[in-house]
C-alpha cells in the first residue's frame, strides 16, 4: 500500500476495530436511510395532494373582485374621518371586459402552458321534484380537461361527448345519485336568472371531494352564457395553468402588472392545504432531523472512544514530528470513512424502504402509496449525511490535536 | 584541532511544576552540547532528567530560559513548526518504549520518515529495514509492535529513532529494560553514530557502565547540573 501516511494511520485504525467502525457506520445508515425516507414520504403525499388540488383548481384564476364603494369626497385630510354610509358592492357585473385580449396576452407570456375562459353559473338541478343547488362552469371542454384533467376522474361517459352535443353536462357523482340520474338521462336545470334548460347527461365524474361531487358540473362556455343571458364575449374567470406551480405566487404578482382584475394564485386560494402541508414538512423534518443528530451522537462517541483510547498513540505521533494538523487529518479522515460507508448503505437502505412502502395498496384513485425515488433528496441525503459526521468527526479530532504529548509519557 | 560545533545550548532553563504544589524541578540549567557528541545525562531519581529531556525535545514549551538547536532559536517558536523540526531533526526514544501496537514494527520506524516525505515508500522501507537489522531485530520486522518482548520494542523505538538521520538523537534510559549484551549493541550504535555519521547522542541513564563508555557525563542533581563533565 502506497497511501498518504495520514490516511494510512486512519485506514490501520479503522481495519484494526472492524466492530466498532461497522456500528458508527450503520449509526449513519439508519440516520440517513429514515432522514430519506422521511422526506420522499413528505414530497410524495405533497405530489399526490397537489395534483388533487389541480384537478379542481388552476393554477392561478384571473376575475373580477367585489368593490365597496368609496366615499363621494376621497379623503385628503388625515385629520377628518371619512363617512360612507351603507357601503356596497358596487360591481354591476362581474364580466371580464375584452377576454379575448387578456387571454391572448396571457398566452404570450413565458412558461404558460394552458389558458382557459371559464363562466360561472350557479343555478339548481332538478329532477322532478327533487332540487340540489350548484355551480356550473362553464368552459371549452377539450380545454378544461387538459387543464384538470377532467377525463381521469370520469365514471361513466366522456368528456369529449360535450363537444359533439352543445347542451351535454357532466355532473359529479353526488348529484347524480342524489336525483337518480344515469348516463345519457335528461336533467333540468335552472340558473339563477331563472333561466330554464333542459341537458343531457354525458358523463358522471368523481373527485376526491364528495362536497364537490354534490354541486359541480361543467357544460358547455356557449350553454353557460345562455343560462346567464348573456353574449358569447361574456366570462366571469380565466384559469391559467404554468410550468411549475411551485412558481404560482411569483406568476401572479407579474400578472398584476398586466390586468386590473384579480390574479390569485392557487396557494394563496388553498391556505389551508398549504399550512397543512408546512405542518408535515417542519412535522417530519424535525422527527428526521432528530433521527440524524443521534446518528451524529454515535460517531461522535465512536470517535472520542478511539481517541481515549489512543492517546498513546496520539503522544507517539506528535513526539516524532506529526502536527496538530496531522492529528485532526487523520481522526477527520476516519470520521469521513465511516461517514461515507455509512452513508453509502444508507442511499441503500432509503432506496429498499421506498420500494417496499411503494407497493402498499391504499386504494382511493391513487391505488398505491405516493411515494417515489426521487434523486435530489438522495443527494442531498448524502450531502447531509457526510457534512453530518464531519461535524460529529470534528470536534473530538479538533480535542485530540490538543493533546499534550508530555502529560502522556509522564504518566 | 577543529573547532567543536555547538548543535544545542540552553541558557537559565528552569522549570516549575503547579500540582500539587508549586514545585522547581529545574534550576538555571546552561549547558552546551557539540555536534557528534555523546553525551551521556546521569543523577538520582526524581533529579530532573526526563524533565530536561522534554524540554530539550521541544515537547515541553513551558519553561523559562532559552533552547537553541542548530544555532536556531526553538523557545518560543509555534508548536507545528516544532513538530516538524522534531520530525527532522531529533529522534527520540522514550523511558517506556512507546510503539504504535496495531502497526508492525517496520511501519513503526518507516513512520516518521513518511511523515518527512523525503523519500519514496520503498527507499523508506528499505532504510527502515537497515536500522532494525543495525539494531539487531530485523527478523522480527513484519510483527505487530504489540507482540514484541520489552527489550525488543525497546530497540524498535531507537531504531525509529534514527530513520530520519537527525541531527541530535535524545534518548531516556534507552537500555533500561535491556541485558547485557544488546545494551552492548545499543552502546556501539550510539558510538558508530556519533563518531561515523557525526550525529549527537543525548542518552539519559542510570547505567554506570554505559555512561563510562560515552564522551561527557554531565551529572545532574536536585534540578541543576552539578558537574559537566564527571569522570567515572
Ligand atoms: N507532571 C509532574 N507534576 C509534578 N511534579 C512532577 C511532574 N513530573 C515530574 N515531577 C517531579 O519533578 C522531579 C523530576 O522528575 P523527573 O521525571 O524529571 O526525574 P528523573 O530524573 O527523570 O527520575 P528517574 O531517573 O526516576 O526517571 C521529580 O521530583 C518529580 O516528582
Ligand atoms: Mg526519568
Amino acid at each position: 500500500m502506497k497511501l498518504n501516511v495520514n490516511s494510512d494511520i486512519a485506514l490501520t485504525h479503522l481495519l484494526t476495530r472492524k466492530k466498532q467502525t461497522l456500528i458508527a457506520a450503520m449509526g449513519v445508515t439508519v440516520g440517513i436511510g429514515i432522514f430519506i425516507f422521511m422526506i420522499s414520504l413528505v414530497v410524495g403525499f405533497n405530489r399526490y395532494s397537489d395534483e388533487a388540488l389541480f384537478k379542481a383548481a388552476p393554477h392561478l384564476r384571473i376575475y373580477k373582485d367585489d368593490i365597496l364603494s368609496q366615499p363621494l369626497i376621497p379623503q385628503s385630510n388625515s385629520g377628518y374621518t371619512a363617512v360612507i354610509v351603507n357601503p356596497k358592492i358596487t360591481n354591476l357585473s362581474n364580466a371580464l371586459i375584452n377576454p379575448e385580449k387578456i387571454m391572448a396576452d396571457l398566452i404570450k407570456q413565458e412558461d404558460v402552458v394552458t389558458v382557459a375562459p371559464q363562466v360561472s353559473v350557479n343555478l339548481f338541478y332538478n329532477n322532478g321534484t327533487s332540487q340540489i343547488n350548484g355551480i356550473a362552469s362553464g368552459v371549452n371542454i377539450l380545454e378544461a380537461n387538459a387543464m384538470f384533467n377532467i377525463q381521469s376522474t370520469m365514471l361513466a361517459g366522456d368528456v369529449r361527448n360535450l363537444v359533439a352535443t352543445p347542451n351535454g353536462i357532466l355532473i359529479g357523482v353526488g348529484i347524480a345519485k342524489k336525483l337518480n340520474i344515469q348516463l345519457h338521462d335528461n336533467i333540468n336545470v335552472t340558473s339563477s336568472v331563472g333561466v330554464v334548460k333542459v341537458m343531457k347527461v354525458e358523463g358522471i365524474f368523481k373527485t376526491s371531494n364528495s362536497n364537490i361531487d354534490l354541486t359541480k358540473s361543467y357544460v358547455n362556455l356557449a350553454v353557460s352564457q345562455q343560462l346567464l343571458h348573456q353574449s358569447s364575449s361574456y366570462v366571469t374567470d380565466i384559469l391559467v395553468n404554468i410550468k411549475d406551480p411551485n412558481e404560482a405566487p411569483v406568476f401572479s404578482k407579474r400578472l398584476k402588472t398586466l390586468t386590473i382584475y384579480k390574479v390569485e394564485d392557487w396557494q394563496a386560494a388553498n391556505e389551508q392545504t398549504m399550512s397543512s402541508k408546512k405542518t408535515r414538512g417542519v412535522m417530519f423534518g424535525a422527527i428526521s432531523l432528530a433521527i440524524l443528530l443521534v446518528a451524529a451522537f454515535g460517531i461522535y462517541n465512536i470517535i472520542n472512544m478511539t481517541i481515549k483510547e489512543k492517546l498513546n498513540d496520539i503522544a507517539i505521533l506528535k513526539a516524532t514530528g506529526f502536527s496538530g494538523k496531522d492529528v485532526i487529518n487523520i481522526f477527520i479522515k476516519e470520521t469521513l470513512i465511516m461517514g461515507f460507508i455509512g452513508t453509502l448503505i444508507g442511499l441503500l437502505l432509503a432506496a429498499g424502504l421506498i420500494k417496499v412502502v411503494s407497493g402498499i395498496y391504499i386504494g382511493g384513485d391513487r391505488e398505491y402509496f405516493p411515494i417515489g425515488f426521487e434523486l435530489s433528496i438522495f443527494i442531498a441525503g448524502a450531502i447531509i449525511g457526510m457534512l453530518v459526521t464531519l461535524g460529529a468527526g470534528y470536534i473530538p479530532a479538533l480535542n485530540a490535536a490538543k493533546i499534550d504529548p508530555i502529560e502522556i509519557f509522564r504518566k | 584541532m577543529m573547532e567543536k560545533q555547538v548543535i544545542l545550548k540552553t541558557n537559565r532553563i528552569a522549570k516549575y511544576f503547579y500540582e500539587p504544589v508549586k514545585f522547581k524541578a529545574l534550576n538555571d540549567i546552561s549547558f552546551e552540547v557539540f555536534e557528534s557528541e555523546f553525551v551521556t545525562m546521569i543523577g538520582k531519581s526524581g533529579c530532573g532528567k526526563s524533565t530536561l529531556l522534554y524540554i530539550l525535545s521541544t515537547m515541553d514549551t513551558a519553561y523559562e530560559g532559552e533552547l537553541f538547536i542548530a544555532g536556531q532559536k526553538i523557545t518560543g517558536q509555534k508548536q507545528d513548526q516544532l513538530a516538524a523540526i522534531r520530525n527532522q531533526n531529533i529522534g527520540f526514544v522514550f523511558q517506556f518504549h512507546y510503539l504504535l501496537p496495531e502497526f508492525s514494527c517496520l511501519k513503526n520506524v518507516m513512520i516518521p520518515a513518511l511523515k518527512l516525505g523525503k523519500y519514496s515508500y520503498e527507499e523508506v522501507e528499505e532504510q527502515a529495514y537497515q536500522k532494525l537489522e543495525l539494531l539487531g531485530i530485523k527478523d522480527q520486522a513484519l510483527k505487530p509492535a504489540a507482540k514484541l518482548s520489552g527489550g525488543q520494542q525497546q530497540r524498535v523505538a531507537i531504531a525509529r529513532a534514527l530513520i530520519n538521520s537527525p541531527k541530535i538523537i535524545m534518548c531516556d534510559e534507552p537500555t533500561g529494560n535491556l541485558d547485557s549484551k544488546n545494551t552492548e549493541i545499543v552502546l556501539e550504535t550510539f558510538q558508530q553514530l556519533s563518531k561515523e555519521f557525526g550525529q549527537t547522542i543525548i542518552a539519559v541513564t542510570h547505567d554506570n557502565d554505559f555512561a563510562s563508555k560515552s564522551d561527557r557525563n554531565i551529572e545532574m542533581g536536585d534540578g541543576k547540573i552539578i558537574n559537566h563533565d564527571k569522570k567515572i
